[in-house]
């Protein structure tokens, strides 16, 4: 079954003549059509697809196809693609069509990959479990009635059910990697500023960054391949050559110094979850490595610092939504204000504006100090922690997320209780670090289980080494749920 | 620390984000709930750190003052939700 193939095996059978792009998307569109219950895309464009599986048919008959030339991709709806709906996930934007491609859309395009669809989302990428889409929420495919994880969980689904080989996602407090592990697949997010964010609709713009969501670290390097490098029109993007993320996936593990921290392991993490965990981290043992124990003594505080900083950069890049240039406007109104205002109630859901409000509070006059300052400088302290760890280790490993998949429902009236679902990923953003998420097992329930890794900065080959070696000894990533 | 309904309603206006009555109160109550957990940044003394704005505490980069960019204004005012001639509409501001 073709379809159940990774991008590098799909890429093999391109490359042998086995079947054509346009097969191969042919076969992708279907099941994205047959599994519509899922709701993991907002747009498929079908005829747009085939186009360019014609065309990455034709570049390979001339000989000139690269790894991804002809192979379906999935994009989350955040990253702008020109001529196509850009929703993300919101009512605000549920009319957009973007005039331009992101940089991410452009390097797929120029690699050849097929835009098979853009996937679901939470809205603006504010959430865990991507019930706060204005498309309605996407269902996990290993339990119709959990969540997938967000706010990359429409990806994460399509990846899941092998509707399509690989997706991209954007992470700013976990929502590559919390997705990734509610699903049972592979994600990464790269180090600030490898991905370039130009066209990548802004949440918290210090923090946000995108990256792969595929079945296999392999699958993921090739991704990164793609995505990561310098671009002018990023002013935070990093000019740092992009090694060969493939290359280097079968280095040796040995003497390798896996970083334990104690307070990944404390209170509020499930038994199962846990215990998944540690065994992983017996399997890299057995491949050489060694466990150091450590503690980041101020991880505690990252989830408080993150909800300053990542509402308050959202209250500020949110105030473009105007109903004036692009996106929504509501149909009536007496004055500019009143239009604004009307535009922007009826345009944003619940969580986006409870973030707005978060964070125009932070930045209102008088509490700037108190709470934006604060949490900046709390974020150096996260950030040092990390630093001073990494003098003792190579990698750092932990759960991604505290519990499996929960259920559709049971965290929307608790804000506060679903933000804790990130404790283990928010520090990695606020210190700009690369973290992978990677199948690790499975609870009682049969619902995926995923084992975290934290690399240095611009370490993303040797996370990518670390997860491979790991998946050429166990199958959990090659499982796939019931009835696909 | 807990939030008034005042206060909320004076956030939502900055924010130009209109509420109902009902609304208000939902949100001064998760409001506050969220301001429960930031304020335990309370607990770790920051004298003397720096505050830390980009991970990799780099400065912006100038480049050439040149054009790159065409007129795309066709283009960009397509998607607009009101324009004439060029210009986009908004209501009348000013009498």
């Amino acid at each position: 079954m073709i379809h159940t193939k990774t991008v590098a095996e799909q890429s093999a059978a391109l490359r042998a003549g086995e079947l054509s792009s346009t097969e191969l998307t042919q076969a992708c569109l279907e099941r994205t059509e047959q599994h519509r219950e899922l709701n993991a895309f907002i747009t498929v464009d079908a005829e747009r697809a085939l186009a360019q599986a014609g065309v990455a048919d034709e570049r390979r008959t001339r000989g000139e196809a690269g790894p991804l030339t002809g192979v379906p991709i999935a994009q989350k709806d955040i990253f702008c693609t020109d001529g196509m709906l850009t929703t993300c996930g919101s009512r605000m934007l549920s009319n957009f069509t973007a005039p331009y491609d992101a940089t991410v859309i452009r390097k797929f395009n120029e690699a050849g990959a097929v835009l098979l669809g853009k996937t679901n989302m939470d809205e603006f990428a504010m959430g865990s479990s991507n019930e706060t889409s204005f498309f309605g929420p996407v269902k996990n495919p290993w339990q119709a009635d959990a969540v997938p994880g967000g706010s990359s969980g429409g990806s994460a689904a399509a990846v899941t059910a092998r509707l399509v080989p690989a997706a991209t996602g954007t992470d700013t407090g976990g929502s590559i990697r919390q997705p990734a592990a509610l699903c049972g697949i592979t994600g990464l997010k790269p180090t600030y500023g490898r991905v370039s964010r130009y066209g990548m609709t802004a949440f918290a713009s210090s923090l946000d960054q995108g990256g792969p969501m595929a079945q296999t670290a392999e699958d993921a390097a090739l991704l990164l391949g793609v995505m990561a490098g310098f671009d002018p029109r990023d002013s935070t993007s990093m000019d740092k050559p992009v090694p060969d993320y493939v290359q280097s996936l079968n280095h040796d593990l040995k003497g390798l110094r896996i970083g334990l921290p104690e307070e990944y392991f404390g209170e509020g993490l499930n038994a199962e979850v846990a215990t998944a965990v540690n065994a992983a981290i017996e399997v890299y043992r057995s491949l050489g490595a060694e466990v150091v124990r450590l503690s980041l003594p101020n991880s505690n505080l990252a989830v408080p610092c993150y909800y300053v900083l990542a509402p308050a950069e959202a209250s500020s890049n949110l105030s473009r939504y105007d109903g004036v240039r692009y996106g929504y406007r509501a149909p009536e109104y007496t004055d500019l204000t009143d239009m604004y205002e009307k535009t922007r109630a009826q345009g944003f859901g619940a969580e986006v504006k409870r973030r707005i409000m978060i964070g125009t509070y932070a930045l209102s006059a008088g509490y700037y100090d108190a709470y934006y300052l604060k949490a900046q400088k709390l974020r150096r302290l996260i950030a040092e922690d990390f630093r001073q760890a990494f003098e003792a280790c190579d990698v750092i490993m932990g759960p991604t997320s505290p519990s499996t998949a929960f259920r559709l429902g049971e965290m929307t009236d608790d804000p506060v209780s679903m933000y804790l679902n990130d404790i283990y990923t928010i520090p990695v953003n606020l210190a700009g670090l690369p973290g992978m998420s990677i199948p690790a097992g499975f609870d009682s329930k049969g619902l995926p289980i995923g084992l975290q890794l934290i690399g240095q900065y611009f370490d993303e080959a040797r996370l990518l080494n670390i997860a491979h070696r790991y998946q050429q000894v166990t199958d959990w990533h090659k499982r796939i749920p019931p009835g696909f | 620390m807990s939030l008034d309904k005042d206060t909320v309603e004076k956030i939502a206006h900055l924010a130009r984000l209109q509420l109902n009555e009902q609304e208000l109160q939902a949100y001064t109550d998760s409001l506050s709930q969220i301001l429960g957990l930031i304020e335990q940044m309370n607990a770790v003394d920051t004298t003397g750190v720096a505050p830390m704005a980009h991970p990799q505490d780099t400065v912006l980069r100038l480049r050439e003052d040149r054009i790159e960019e065409t007129d795309q204004r066709e283009k960009f005012q397509r998607i607009s939700p009101a324009t004439e001639a060029g210009l986009y509409l908004v209501p009348k501001v000013i009498e």
